[in-house]
């Protein structure tokens, strides 16, 4: 037999030197004061005889309990590899590769100095052959090699938990980039040997980009599309491997006043994600899955193939979307995941919902408005000038439509509590200039209209001095006001 | 093996010589360039020799196990398949037949060495791994199609699909450049020498590390670097459901 050597074409004995060398002792810092005080034995039993037990694995967005051992173990993990059609989004499907039957697959939590005993299947209906690298692991491929499994095999290796950390677990078969789109990714968590500081719910959650034949939210099944994966151009970017896998009825729950952990992962293959939680500020992020602790953050980089831990107490009760805000792929590709909180409202940090107004989701579909040649000299050309105060209410009520009618009503009758009306105004009516001010500078703050008390907040509106002089004229000349005439000079005046 | 087995073989030989011979395409010899070299490294030879047009079926396997009955599902010790060996036939009075729906689907759950045997008895061999990639490059119109946009399309479609088409009768759909069918789309194959794509690049199988460095963006890398990755996680008594084979001579 012919003995074939292969020209190297990556080096990837990513192995660092200081993987051999003894941990230095976390700093003070990565202590919280909430830790438990605890005595950590010093582990010096044979790896022979230590206890054998079974790994508690857990389906995301649910995270395995803490370890709360204080010795080492031989963790046993199995894995059992499963190429398998499942949704990615709403009606349209996806022949994933998954460890487990899901992506991300199952979570593993052990301890530092544990001996993970890996048990690794790949079932006879597989198309090709699989293996898994952890990233926990140090030693060549952190088992790729040693788990390499053909169909209808099984394949079993060990490693030791050296190191504590949020690792990414993947598959490293070539073409390995198409085995990792394809959803072959999840988390390992080496807890430090003190454990974690306790908090009152964790979550589980990995951002995975997909490449499809089809467009984001074309029908049926999808084929992997190889030539977007190499282009790095996805049509999914989603969270725990399907559009609206942990929003809407899915969403993760929490209660206000308790401190949320979130296991973040990011399996790529190829995006890095920016990752948000909007309306929260992280408390606590432990950048890139390891020792160093950072506070206040408001955004958090996860790489392609790692983890962050994000923690954060809930204040106030709501929907905080997590999103990656590289923000297309949050309205477009479907990387939006949400925690629903419940709880009493506290004013003071936040007051809640004040306004509500028409929304127009915005779906996934590219939004353009082209323009005509013409269309577009009239935008050059700026807002046409209104020669007569008839032009001006014309005009204004285009204005009108475009901005005001979705809280102020087709016929300026506003919502009763929230909206004040402006047909028959008093407020309106009995100084101009209150409502150029509205217009150019947003109200808020208690006001009465008609005997009745409004407390809302109006938006600025970013209108020019024509339009605001337009549709302020429309109003007063419409919906049963006195009329008048509101001139562009006069706004000018009012922004001063 | 024995003696009588000899004289049958030679027999057979004989006999099937033309059908054999009917039923295989030649292949001009040539030269090309395995997925792992470099565009400048010297091509591969390949000598010219003959090709199965199509993947053994079952009923051409079962004409076989009859006439060596070692061969027969049970018969078989561990060392040379595992136990899955033929797991899809059907028993028939005190031996195992494929079903009739399967007659013509290539030939699965076989081992390198029921295979290996297989072609022997015919008076032939298993391709080799530079055999089979070379006929492999071909597409309907030329002998490497590779740079074809269908070809690769075809292949990676197939990949995306996952077996879920699964196996259908040989012969069907269109041949390549020399008239051969199935290379791609339906099943894995053996080839002799296997398991010489031993990829060594010290501690690190560079199979690993995918289609790195060589110009990886062409995705006919990654169709080979399949073909690649299966045959390195086979052992010669593995059986698989997408695993067939061919022969040559």
């Amino acid at each position: 037999m012919k003995m074939r050597t292969l020209a190297a074409l990556i080096a990837s004995t990513f192995v660092f030197a200081a993987c051999s060398q003894p941990q230095p002792a976390p700093s003070d810092s990565a202590k919280t004061a909430s830790a438990p005080a605890q005595t950590v034995a010093v582990d010096n039993t044979p790896a022979a005889d230590l206890p054998v037990i079974d790994a508690v694995m857990t389906y995301a967005p649910e995270a395995p309990p803490p370890v709360n051992r204080d010795h080492a173990a031989r963790v046993k993990v199995k894995i059992e590899v499963a190429e398998k059609v499942m949704k990615i989004a709403d009606g349209v499907e996806y022949k994933f590769w998954t460890f487990g039957g899901q992506v991300p697959g199952q979570m593993i939590r052990v301890r530092e100095g544990d001996i993970v005993d890996v048990e690794f299947a790949n079932r006879s209906d597989s198309t090709v052959p699989h293996n898994i690298d952890f990233h926990a692991a140090t030693g060549p491929g952190g088992g790729a090699e040693a788990s390499f499994t053909a169909p209808g095999h099984v394949s079993n290796f060990s490693f030791k938990a050296l190191q504590p950390g949020l690792y990414i677990y993947h598959c490293a078969t070539a073409p390995v980039g198409m085995h990792i789109a394809n959803g072959m990714y999840g988390l390992i968590l080496v807890e430090p040997k003190e454990g974690l500081p306790k908090v009152d719910r964790e979550y589980y959650v990995v951002q995975g980009d997909f490449y499809t034949k089809g467009k984001y939210g074309e029908a049926g099944l999808q084929p992997f599309d190889m030539e977007k994966a190499i282009k790095e151009q996805p049509d999914y970017v989603v969270f725990n491997g399907s559009v609206g896998s942990i929003a809407g009825e899915n969403a993760l729950k929490a209660n206000v006043g308790e401190t949320v952990r979130l296991f973040v992962g990011n399996g790529g293959p190829n995006l890095v994600s920016s990752f948000h939680v909007i309306g929260e500020i992280f408390d606590k992020v432990y950048v890139e899955g390891g020792d160093l602790i950072n506070k206040n953050v408001q955004t958090t980089l996860v790489p392609a193939g790692g983890a962050a831990i994000v923690e954060m107490k809930i204040d106030v009760p709501g929907t905080y979307n997590l999103v990656d805000h590289s923000i297309f792929r949050t309205f477009n590709k479907g990387a939006l995941g949400q925690i629903k909180a419940e709880g009493a409202e506290d004013k003071d940090i936040f007051s809640g919902k004040i306004t509500e107004g028409v929304y127009q989701s915005e779906g996934g579909a590219i939004q353009t408005a082209p323009l005509t040649a013409s269309e577009t000299a009239k935008v050059e050309a700026g807002t046409p000038k209104a020669g007569s105060k008839e032009e001006r209410v014309k005009a204004g009520e285009v204005v009108y439509k475009a901005n005001c009618l979705a809280c102020h009503g087709v016929e300026g009758k506003g919502v009763e509590g929230a909206f004040p009306p402006l047909a028959e105004s008093d407020y309106l009516n009995a100084d101009h200039k209150r409502g150029i001010q509205a217009v150019v500078k947003g109200l808020s703050g208690e006001i009465t209209v008609n005997g009745k008390k409004y407390n809302s907040v109006m938006p600025a509106l970013s209108l020019n001095d024509e339009e605001v002089a337009n549709v302020l004229t429309y109003v007063l000349n419409t919906f049963g006001n006195k009329g008048g005439e509101v001139k562009p000079e006069d706004v000018a005046a009012a922004r001063k | 093996m024995k003696l009588h087995s000899y004289l049958f073989a030679a027999v057979l030989f004989s006999g099937c010589l033309n059908v054999g011979a009917a039923g295989m395409a030649k292949i001009e010899g040539g030269s090309y360039r395995p997925l792992y070299l470099k565009k400048d490294t010297p091509l591969i030879p390949v000598k010219s020799f003959q090709l199965d047009k199509t993947p053994i079926t079952n009923a051409e396997f079962s004409r076989f196990v009859q006439k060596h009955p070692q061969w027969q599902r049970g018969k078989v010790g561990v060392r040379h398949a595992e136990a899955q060996y033929l797991s899809h036939w059907v028993k028939q009075g005190n031996a195992y037949v494929p079903k009739a729906a399967d007659a013509n689907k290539p030939v699965v759950n076989v081992s390198w060495f029921a295979a290996h045997a297989y072609c022997v008895a015919q008076g032939k061999r298993l391709p080799t791994i530079d055999e089979w990639e070379y006929v492999g490059q071909a597409s309907a119109l030329q002998k490497n199609g590779t740079n074809e946009a269908s070809y690769n399309r075809t292949i990676l479609d197939w990949y995306a699909d996952g077996g879920r088409s699964g196996l259908r009768d040989v012969g069907k759909g269109k041949a390549n450049f020399y008239g051969v069918h199935d290379m791609h789309g339906m099943i894995w194959e053996w080839t002799e020498d296997f398991n010489s794509s031993l990829l060594n690049g010290g501690s690190n199988s560079d199979l690993y590390c995918g289609g790195g460095s060589n110009n990886a963006t062409d995705p006919s890398n990654y169709v080979a670097f399949m073909r690649f990755g299966i045959r390195t996680s086979l052992k010669a008594p593995f059986v698989l459901k997408n695993l067939g084979f061919r022969c040559a001579k």
